[in-house]
């Protein structure tokens, strides 16, 4: 057994964030909250050119043929960083799943451009209906002549706004199980019929709805083989789940030390409030569940990384992060008092991105019914 | 034991409530902002609200009428502030600020102070804020270092606080300012009235989480007080400041409050669809409503705890925070709570498309934060009820 990093992988880390700490700096995150793109595409073109977006990819594809371990880590430092941008929604979302379930002749397209940091795409999946299971995609698209005719809404995209291209699951197929009528579209986002609203979030984190009526797509642009695109959502969303679950560790670790120092700093009665046994035990309470959140995790991506069954670990996963670190940056804004109610603390990024963490892919209680579920199934 | 109100109790409730009902502003439920958050017309609405309040006698209802008032028992207090959270009247800080300095010129302030100040705070004429905490001095508020030095007939300030809220729009500051440096802490301290208007007052505004402009830092620059507008006797500050706290009002506003969150949130419940059904059919939305009603009824009780010992003319200190932590408590825990029964569409702001409730989910899941730091923090209120309550030995 070995719970530790690699040396690579401990470069990675440190150059990851020494990168982040110059060039994503709090105020550009809050800069972003409020621009309308929501990204800085300078530090985009510097994270390709550092090869992040290529980590995962196969070499052939222009990528440095990482393991998922690898982006993990990578994504724990932007979760540390607050990093605003697409890198989430094109490299773990979309492009794990155009390389999980792709044609050879799409991976080649797409793949190269999405490593060069030449394209941004955006993954459709959840409905009005916010769950996340196949029986919830109710977005249509009919078979016409070349083409596939979409109808439907979708919610919470992350980056349709900027995307050039968005990865749509919609129902092709009503008979038999939910599971075997979907299909999963690549969708050029200048389609006529495609319109995308950015919604006001929490987290500012340029969520959209985008709603396509009568939008067609050519049959050439099925990712996989018409009703059969849920297959390829089981083997890739696990990863994206997964990678959330780093980012938010991330953020909590982040909060954790931000709380830590402000302790060691803070002055009230003569003496550093973290010399109070109750300041204290929030501080302890905090690093149990930012480590534990952390082993949780990496077992998750490990075993993802090893190709062994994981459903029940990336729920937990999923369930137990989103909560540690909903309490963990909880615990940072109490611990900061009334400075970090202030827009200009930087307590509430962190407060605000693991809410929106919490929601992403399935929130506490599906993920529960999934890992109670597969408990019940075992004993 | 009985948990009713009496018959004259309860015929002065529906006076209240009918009066309410016909002088709260229709567009209020419109343009009311929500928790930390105010707007220029949500200001101006809930000032003319309150002045007309004051014109009634109902604003400091507990002082006598040459102050504004009507002699209103602690009870009668309850039913103003239950009826007008029921109804979500407008209110705003300038409120519980009015009702601390208040309290404090009643017992400490000179004849000529409490014939200037309280009826121009019982009826709701001026605007006050409270120049407490300062950079160095939050939960340790006796470690104040804003300096008054006393030069002929005046007292000269200098110093800073922070964190005041309504400064901005404030007529008087009642200020907590070091008399004495060379004493413990506590026994240096002194309570001034301060014109906002007074030479050398500087306002700067604090932009908070929820991007709102409701508290600000506040700079005096050899800030000149008339002797006349100290409080009280000079470093005698501390004692009137503990004293105002046993005028702590019950707290009943946030319970009420609540418990129109969470039948909002329960209606709501009714008509979403979930998985198969609606929300409400959902066990577990059903053990969530559950939780935060009963907590949410624990509360009221322990606030209306705190009204009946002043109507029996007890001095409630560690009973009132009892209600205080564990109102702070409760709002968060509602708050976690409604955000998770709304699932993804909890973290949609007001304004956004989609947004359920006006978004007023995501807005108290941020404004929450301060309950618990602000007024006095968690920590310092188990503190108190642990030695005042429990006569546990200090540390």
């Amino acid at each position: 057994m070995d719970l530790g990093l690699t040396e690579e992988q401990e470069m990675l880390r440190n150059t990851a964030r020494d990168f982040l700490e110059k060039e994503c700096p709090k105020s550009l995150v809050k800069e972003m909250e409020e621009d309308e793109k929501g990204y800085s595409p300078e530090l985009w073109r510097k994270m390709a050119e550092l090869g992040w977006m290529g980590l995962v990819f196969p070499e052939k594809y222009g990528g440095s043929g990482g393991s998922f371990l690898d982006l993990i880590i990578l994504l724990e430092e932007m979760g540390r960083a607050c990093l605003p941008g697409p890198f989430f929604s094109t490299v773990v979302l979309c492009g794990l799943h155009i390389l999980t379930g792709g044609s050879e002749q799409q991976r080649q397209e797409l793949l190269p451009k999405i490593v060069s940091g030449d394209l941004v795409l955006a993954f459709a999946f959840t409905e009005p209906s916010a769950r996340y299971e196949a029986s919830a995609i109710a977005a249509r698209a009919v078979a016409d002549g070349d083409d596939f005719v979409i109808n439907g809404t979708k919610l919470f995209v992350n980056d349709a706004h900027i995307a050039d291209y968005i990865l749509c699951l919609a129902r092709t197929k009503d008979s038999g199980p939910a599971e075997e009528g979907i299909t999963l579209f690549l969708v050029d986002a200048k389609s006529p019929g495609i319109e995308c609203t950015v919604l006001e979030t929490i987290a500012d984190d340029k969520q959209c709805e985008v709603v396509f009526s009568d939008v067609r797509v050519p049959k050439s642009k099925v990712v996989g083989k018409v009703d059969q695109g849920w297959s390829i959502v089981e083997k890739a969303f696990p990863q994206a789940i997964v990678a959330k679950c780093a980012e938010l560790v991330g953020g909590a670790q982040a909060a954790l030390e931000m709380s830590v120092n402000y302790a060691k700093e803070r002055v009230q009665f003569d003496r550093p409030i973290g010399s109070f046994q109750a300041i204290q035990h929030h501080c302890a309470n905090m690093l149990v569940d930012v480590d534990g959140s952390r082993f949780i995790t990496y077992e998750a991506a490990w075993k993802i990384s090893e190709r062994l069954p994981v459903t029940m670990e990336v729920s937990m996963a999923k369930a137990w992060v989103s909560e540690a670190c909903r309490r963990v940056t909880f615990l940072g804004h109490h611990i900061h008092g009334g400075i970090g109610f202030c827009r200009d603390s930087d307590v509430d990024l962190y407060y605000r991105r693991a809410k929106a963490g919490g929601y992403a892919f399935g929130d506490t209680t599906f993920h529960h019914r999934i890992v109670a579920r597969e408990l019940l199934q075992s004993v | 034991m009985n948990f009713a109100f009496s018959k004259e109790e309860e015929a002065f409730r529906q006076e209240v409530r009918d009066w309410l009902n016909a002088e709260i502003p229709p567009m209020w439920s419109e343009i009311r902002p929500g928790m930390w958050v105010e707007t220029d017309e949500s200001w101006a609405m809930a000032r003319e609200f309150e002045r007309r309040m004051g014109e009634k006698g109902w604003w400091a209802a507990n002082y006598p009428p040459e102050y504004g008032g009507i002699n209103a028992t602690f009870m009668q207090q309850l039913i103003i502030h239950e009826e007008r959270a029921a109804l979500v009247a407008p209110s705003t800080w300038n409120e519980m600020i009015g009702q601390w300095v208040g309290a404090t010129l009643m017992l400490y302030g000179t004849e000529e102070q409490k014939r200037k100040y309280l009826p121009m705070i019982g009826k709701a004429e001026v605007v006050l804020c409270l120049g407490y905490s300062e950079p160095g001095a939050g939960s340790d508020l006796a470690g104040v270092q804003t300096r008054a030095v006393e030069d002929g007939d005046d007292f000269v300030i200098n110093g800073q606080k922070i964190f005041t809220t309504l400064a901005h729009n404030a007529d008087y500051c009642w200020l907590v300012a070091r008399t004495d440096p060379n004493v413990p802490k506590h026994q240096g301290i002194s309570l001034f009235l301060v014109e906002m208007k007074t030479p050398g007052i500087t306002v700067r505004p604090l932009i908070n989480i929820v991007r709102s402009h409701h508290f600000n830092e506040v700079f005096f620059d050899d800030v000149r007080v008339p002797r006349a507008d100290l409080v009280g006797e000079k470093n005698r500050g501390w004692a009137y400041l503990t004293t105002a706290l046993n005028f702590e009002r019950s707290g009943i506003a946030l319970p009420t409050g609540m418990n129109r969150t969470i039948t909002e949130l329960a209606r709501y419940a009714k008509t979403t669809l979930g998985d198969g059904g609606t929300l409400a059919d959902d066990p577990i939305v059903q053990q969530k409503l559950a939780e935060m009603a009963t907590e949410n009824e624990v509360l009221r009780l322990l606030c209306y705890r705190v009204a009946w010992l002043q109507s029996k003319g007890l001095v409630p200190s560690w009973e009132a925070s009892v209600s205080f932590l564990f109102g702070n408590e409760v709002l968060r825990h509602i708050a976690r709570t409604g955000m998770e029964i709304l699932g993804p569409y909890g973290q949609l702001k007001r304004g956004s498309k989609w947004a359920p409730l006006g978004g007023l989910f995501e807005n108290l899941y941020l404004g929450s934060l301060v309950g618990g730091i602000g007024g006095g923090s968690n920590e310092i209120q188990r503190n108190l009820i642990a030695h005042l309550g429990l006569g546990l030995p200090r540390g």
